[in-house]
């Protein structure tokens, strides 16, 4: 009874937003090529032999981008600014009278939002392959639902961190400015720009400890056939998320407890 | 049209906005921070790439630094001035309230690209203008008068360049209403301006500088300012920075004709 009641809920949440996002496939569609930057940087390294020093082919290296792509398409996270904007509009109230935590609606927006995404991430990978014929594979098939399951947790482990900084909304107003100062070392630890393995030593030595190498560097790897430590991965990535829960619980009813409706 | 007039209106509003951003201290300082840090991540990605090579694209890591300079410099100029009125623009037309605008005894382009100002991005500007003081120490450049000059007409020219880019797509809003989206594929695209552009294969190169002219804005000037431009390119620059502001100007007037005004 209660595990329908839930499936229900998921289903239409679901549904609502899919519906509700194939009105902006536009929108989403420029979306997904504004993230074509690691093909960029992709061409820096091999343009210039960069590759060279390190132990990986201009292949792996071409297709680990390609992979880097797909991981940040599918673990896009916004729900800091839908937040600050609803809290400063005043649109929170209905739906905290409601028996469904907000966060709920907003996941199923992301989630939404990247079954819309799909169909033009792979056009985009399509013109890829175009481009680049030699790194043409097929990965496996365990390879590939590890990947989608380690690109998931990645997507989960930043949707917790961006819903702690939206609830300091209830606090400060305006949380985004802070949600992009952490955008920072998300874009230049995650491996968006340059896989980890490049990175020096001084910088190799801490960053496996933090939430960013496993945010796109280990899925990427992962899927690209590229080398990486998985059980490592996976248990850091569920530890950050069992981290994280706790502490977006406790700032959550702090904050609603806070909350002042705004504009309403 | 009366300079003084619009001189006058411009202090308004520089003092409006100012005090009503100034209301988010707290949020100027992290801005600040986010500009220092994503300076910070670009040289350690640039490092990564040197610790490979001791050169790319024909730039040594001391003259790219100059390009890291030129790039902060201009990404403050958007994020004090283009950023702010751009998201205005797009209300302006969602809303319908860019009558008021039009009904205005005052240019209307004038009033919508300037009406708001971000203090932090100033900043930013200042942070830019210190790390190429400090280019100028490493690289030994003497600093003459005609080298002065031409290096900020250049760089007045990319800001212009800039500015039209910007202005273009919040011009498409009255069209399309969301454009939201599309300056996200802008700005990715200047990304690239961190980076010279001979460091990109060729058929990127021509990319760059035919269709997104981001080659104009940060690499040319860099050259000037290391003195081993030609001086066809600073010609060249003068040229597209006049024709992008001209086009601009008129798709402005032209989209004008278009306008609904939504919601009134």
């Amino acid at each position: 009874m209660i595990s329908q009641v839930i499936n229900n809920k998921v289903f239409t949440l679901l549904k609502v937003q899919y519906s509700n996002m194939l009105e902006y496939r536009v929108e989403i569609a420029l979306w997904a090529i504004s993230g074509i930057i690691p093909f960029f940087m992709l061409n820096i390294w091999t343009n210039n032999n960069l590759s060279e020093s390190i132990s990986i082919s201009n292949i792996m290296l071409s297709r680990y981008f390609l992979c880097a792509f797909f991981v940040r398409q599918f673990s896009v996270v916004w729900v800091v600014f839908s937040f600050e904007e609803d809290s400063l509009m005043g649109k929170i109230s209905p739906y905290l009278i409601q028996p469904l935590n907000p966060f709920f609606r907003y996941l199923a927006q992301h989630i939404a939002e990247q079954i819309t995404r799909f169909p033009f991430a792979i056009i985009i990978a399509l013109f890829f392959f175009i481009f680049n014929p030699d790194s043409i594979w097929i990965p496996k098939m365990s390879t590939l639902l590890l990947s989608i399951v380690s690109t998931f947790l990645s997507f989960l482990i930043q949707f917790l961190i961006q819903s702690i900084i939206a609830c300091f909304c209830f606090w400060t107003e305006k949380a985004s400015s802070i949600e992009r100062l952490l955008f920072i070392p998300t874009l230049f630890l995650s491996g968006l720009l340059a896989p980890v393995v490049t990175f020096p030593e001084y910088v190799k030595a801490w960053i496996y400890f933090t939430p960013f190498p496993y945010l796109i560097d280990f899925p990427a790897n992962l899927l690209s056939g590229n080398e990486t430590n998985v059980s490592r991965g996976f248990i850091m990535q569920i530890l950050w998320i069992a981290l994280l829960w706790p502490i977006f619980k406790k700032i959550w009813s702090e904050g609603t407890k806070k909350y002042t409706a705004m504009g309403s | 049209m009366n300079l003084s007039k619009y001189i006058k209106v411009y202090t308004k509003f520089l003092h409006t906005s100012l005090a009503s951003e100034l209301e988010y201290k707290t949020n100027i300082l992290i801005d600040l921070l986010t500009a220092i840090l994503s300076l910070i991540g670009s040289i350690f990605l640039l490092s990564i790439f040197f610790q490979n090579n001791s050169s790319i694209g024909g730039w040594e890591f001391e003259q790219a630094l100059i390009i890291q300079g030129i790039y902060t410099i201009l990404n403050g100029i958007t994020n004090t001035w283009f950023n702010p009125n751009l998201s205005e623009i797009v209300k302006h037309i969602r809303e319908g309230t860019l009558d008021f605008v039009l009904l205005k005894p005052i240019d209307s382009q004038f009033f919508i690209s300037l009406k708001k100002i971000n203090p932090s991005g100033i900043l930013e500007i200042i942070l830019g203008f210190f790390l190429l003081f400090y280019c100028m120490k490493i690289n030994q450049i003497i600093l003459s008068f005609n080298l002065l000059s031409l290096s900020l007409i250049t760089i007045f020219c990319s800001v212009c360049i800039l500015y039209s880019l910007w202005f273009f797509i919040s011009t498409t809003t009255i069209w399309f209403v969301k454009t939201w989206n599309a300056t996200e594929v802008l700005r990715s695209f200047l990304y690239i301006g961190r980076f010279p552009l001979n460091s990109f294969s060729f058929s990127l190169q021509i990319f760059f500088s035919v269709f997104i002219p981001i080659a104009f804005i940060t690499t040319f000037p860099s050259e000037v300012f290391l003195g081993i431009s030609e001086s066809w390119k600073i010609l060249l620059e003068f040229f597209v920075a006049i024709v992008f502001l001209f086009t601009s100007r008129k798709f402005w007037l032209f989209a004008l004709k278009f306008y609904t005004s939504a919601s009134s």
